[in-house]
């Protein structure tokens, strides 16, 4: 139950945590942090207009979007430990419901029939490709370090101070190979601006050009949910099993200063460049597996 | 200061119509001896001029419309008239043969060169496909249309169609007793009120054949002005790589800047200061002690921002290299101002054809012609501004006169006025008509030329680099459009 309060009211909310670090960080003052939730009411009030070329895929993706997000979240554990939903290897439900989630909207981008949405769809599924293989590898790792079990149960049970000082270092870069997926997939600052008006340069943003009113509200908080989501399985990552919920939260709010921090910091990556730190998880994902294989099979 | 009377008449005595070879041999003669085209144009007397010029000189030829109405183009072996070309062929109907892009220009209504009968440059290549961006923008951004011809996310070609806006500017100058056209000349780019004005006001004033007063508080407006508007553009430039810090910080420092225009005449854009004859608003002793301590203040802002800013290794890596145009182009195709200045040609108005005396005073350039040259140009530029203004405060004497009488046109005589604007050379050529209003009235901004510099910069460049170099030339549309 708490967690489906979690995923209903944070996602919006620690969204706003980010712009406000931002807006701090440049010397303004920033909105409030409940601007998003009220942004989202008044778009869910507005009218929508869609293309002329636009079907009824156009119509439904952003709902099956939400709906396919909303599912993987409750396999994921937030404020308590134990998810809504879990069974032994749903971590591969979740990542395919992910991936649904973004197949759907990439396919309504190409039925609007405009050229940008085709550029912006091919430039974030190049993306995707990269990130679902680092994905499996980072659970694999846990599993090893952990033993299988359900997605909850592996993020919860792996932390930085169980045992031995590979699993330390494990943890900690399975964290880092996490935060820039959720960078990615989230298309923060350095990999796309999501500030941009300019539609050459946009990634995400660029899918969703045509969408407006209730659709765009929908869209606007399916991307704050999959963010929390990564954040939440980070800060799960960190702390130590079943600790209280405030060392959650309060990981997930660093989580999220650092992103804005980041922004403000970072200029944005060259977009050809943008595929070689894509693969920087997956590379991370590797070397830890790697690492734990050696240690468990007691080669080295 | 050099002989200031170059600027008000030039070697007019060349002016008379010359046989069409002979001017095509001249204009031959004089790029090859280091002129550059100023503006080339027909008029509705059936003449052709073409105003040549290289530091310190200036020549204005002219021919009478061919009358076979053709004549071999002179843009194959000399690029720079490749626009001027277009805008005569477009007006009148003279055909440059063998022009390698001869397509209208803005448009007009009543032309007989039809914007359907135009296309698009084309390829039939399967590799290729087209991106078209515009007229209408995201964000709130002037008219333009933008074609790209791409291999994947690589530009192979852009073709940049300006022209939407059919201001009729220059027929509206005309139209009317020309001194009444101040607030129509403050117009001509939103953005550049006291560059045109101020080129507007001198042109006047030479057709008049009377001095202006208040020369240094012009000059000061017209500095602070390009202050403003590379702060505007660095702002934008850090914009566009999501480098928050230096956009808000560069934001804020040109709010300070043009509040500071305000402060003297109560525009922030410059609106309303200038005057034919002077400006219209005086500075007193105090105005003059606050604003050199506020300029003051502002380089020392601006100097650790850009350092700052320069110095961060995430925003280098998108600025360096990205969007080159070559020493070579920017000669060849004659580009002014910041366009031409960050490929390391020195073309500058202050010292080509200077308004005032610039004590000291140097061309800045940057050699590597990258969107990196670009903005650095524009810190380097700001910095050499503020400089000037503190010097032209100096000078000003609060209570010198601030306007002189107004003369009448001398009927039948042609003036140039040639001021360095943020973006470039811009030059006004009239010729007046009878005591109020001028015969022809000709604008030539550094975007008409300039914009073929964003075109050769992209070629090559990632797709979405476009929008960054669009932003590191910073090009007016209204300056083209007229």
């Amino acid at each position: 139950m708490i967690n489906i309060l979690s995923i209903i009211f944070f996602p919006l909310l620690f969204m706003g945590i980010i712009h406000r670090v931002k807006a701090i960080m440049v010397g303004r003052k920033g909105k409030s942090l409940w601007q998003n939730q009220r942004d989202f009411f008044k778009l869910l009030q507005k009218d929508e207009v869609l293309s002329q070329s636009a079907t009824i895929i156009s119509r439904m993706a952003p709902a099956l979007s939400l709906a396919a997000t909303i599912t993987a979240a409750l396999f994921v554990p937030f404020l308590s430990t134990k998810a809504v939903l879990s069974f032994r290897g749903d971590f591969i439900l979740v990542m395919y419901l992910f991936t649904l989630s973004k197949g759907i909207m990439a396919l309504a981008a190409m039925d609007s029939g405009s050229s940008f949405q085709g550029m912006g769809t091919s430039r974030e599924l190049s993306f995707t490709a990269f990130l679902e293989p680092a994905f499996f590898l980072i659970i694999a790792a846990l599993i090893l370090s952990v033993g299988a079990g359900s997605l909850s149960a592996i993020f919860a049970l792996q932390n930085v101070v169980s045992a031995g000082i590979w699993n330390v270092f494990a943890s900690l870069f399975i964290a880092i190979a996490l935060y820039i997926i959720l960078l990615v997939e989230s298309c923060r600052v350095p990999f796309d601006d999501p500030a941009t008006h300019l539609e050459l340069t946009m990634i995400h943003e660029v899918m969703v050009l045509d969408y407006s009113g209730f659709s765009l509200a929908v869209i606007h908080y399916t991307g704050a949910l999959k963010i929390f989501i990564y954040a939440s399985l980070i800060s799960h990552l960190i702390i130590p099993p079943y600790s209280s919920a405030v060392w959650y939260l309060l990981v997930l709010a660093i989580v999220y200063i650092f992103t804005g921090v980041l922004e403000s910091l970072m200029a944005r990556f060259r977009m050809n460049r943008n595929l070689e730190l894509v693969l920087v998880p997956l590379s991370i994902a590797m070397l830890t597996l790697t690492i734990l294989l050696v240690l468990n099979t007691g080669v080295w | 200061m050099m002989n200031s009377d170059l600027l008000y008449s030039p070697t007019l005595e060349s002016a008379q119509p010359q046989k069409l070879d002979s001017f095509l041999d001249r204009i031959g003669e004089l790029i090859n001896g280091g002129y550059q085209p100023l503006a080339f144009f027909g008029t509705d007397e059936k003449l052709i001029y073409a105003l040549m010029g290289r530091p310190q000189e200036l020549e204005l030829i002219c021919t009478a419309f061919p009358a076979s109405s053709q004549y071999p183009s002179l843009t194959p072996e000399f690029p720079a008239f490749h626009i001027f070309e277009r805008e005569l062929y477009e007006e009148y109907e003279i055909v440059p043969l063998n022009h390698p892009w001869l397509k209208g220009l803005r448009h007009p209504s009543h032309g007989a060169v039809k914007f359907e009968d135009y296309p698009f440059f084309k390829s039939d290549s399967r590799l290729i496909h087209e991106v078209g961006v515009g007229p209408v923008h995201a964000g709130v951004i002037e008219p333009g249309h933008f074609r790209f011809l791409m291999q994947g996310e690589i530009v192979e070609h852009l073709e940049i169609q300006l022209g939407y806006q059919h201001r009729g500017l220059i027929g509206l100058l005309c139209d009317g007793p020309l001194i009444s056209k101040m607030p129509l000349a403050e117009t001509i780019a939103g953005d550049t009120v006291i560059g045109h004005g101020t080129a507007f006001c001198r042109l006047v004033e030479s057709l008049a054949e009377s001095s202006p007063e208040a020369n240094d508080i012009r000059i000061l407006l017209l500095e602070m002005e390009r202050v403003a508007m590379h702060l505007s553009t660095l702002s934008a430039l850090a914009g566009d790589v999501a480098y928050i810090m230096s956009q808000n910080l560069f934001a804020a420092l040109r709010t300070t800047v043009i509040n500071a225009t305000l402060s003297i005449c109560g525009s922030r854009f410059g609106k309303r200061a200038l005057c034919v004859g002077g400006v219209n608003y005086p500075l007193n002793k105090t105005l003059i002690d606050t604003l050199k301590v506020k300029m003051q203040k502002c380089a020392v802002q601006i100097k650790y921002t850009s350092e700052a800013m320069f110095a961060s290794n995430s925003l280098l890596s998108r600025f360096d290299d990205t969007g080159k145009v070559s020493h070579e182009d920017a000669l060849r195709f004659g580009f002014t101002g910041i366009s031409a200045k960050a490929s390391g040609v020195a073309v500058d108005a202050r010292a080509d054809y200077p308004i005032w005396a610039y004590p000291g005073f140097e061309v800045q350039t940057v050699a590597s012609g990258d969107v990196y040259a670009r903005a650095y140009l524009r810190y380097k530029e700001i910095m050499q501004s503020l400089h000037i203004i503190q010097e032209v405060l100096e000078q000003i004497d609060p209570a010198a006169p601030i306007q002189a009488a107004l003369k009448e046109l001398v009927p039948g005589k042609i003036a140039i006025s040639i001021v360095e604007g943020a973006r470039g050379r811009i030059v006004h050529i009239a010729k007046s008509k009878d005591a109020d209003k001028a015969l022809w009235y000709r604008i030539i901004d550094p975007s008409l030329t300039n914009w073929q510099a964003l075109a050769m910069a992209v070629a090559g460049e990632q797709v979405s680099d476009f929008p960054l170099c669009n932003k590191s030339f910073d090009l007016s549309y209204c300056g083209s459009d007229l």
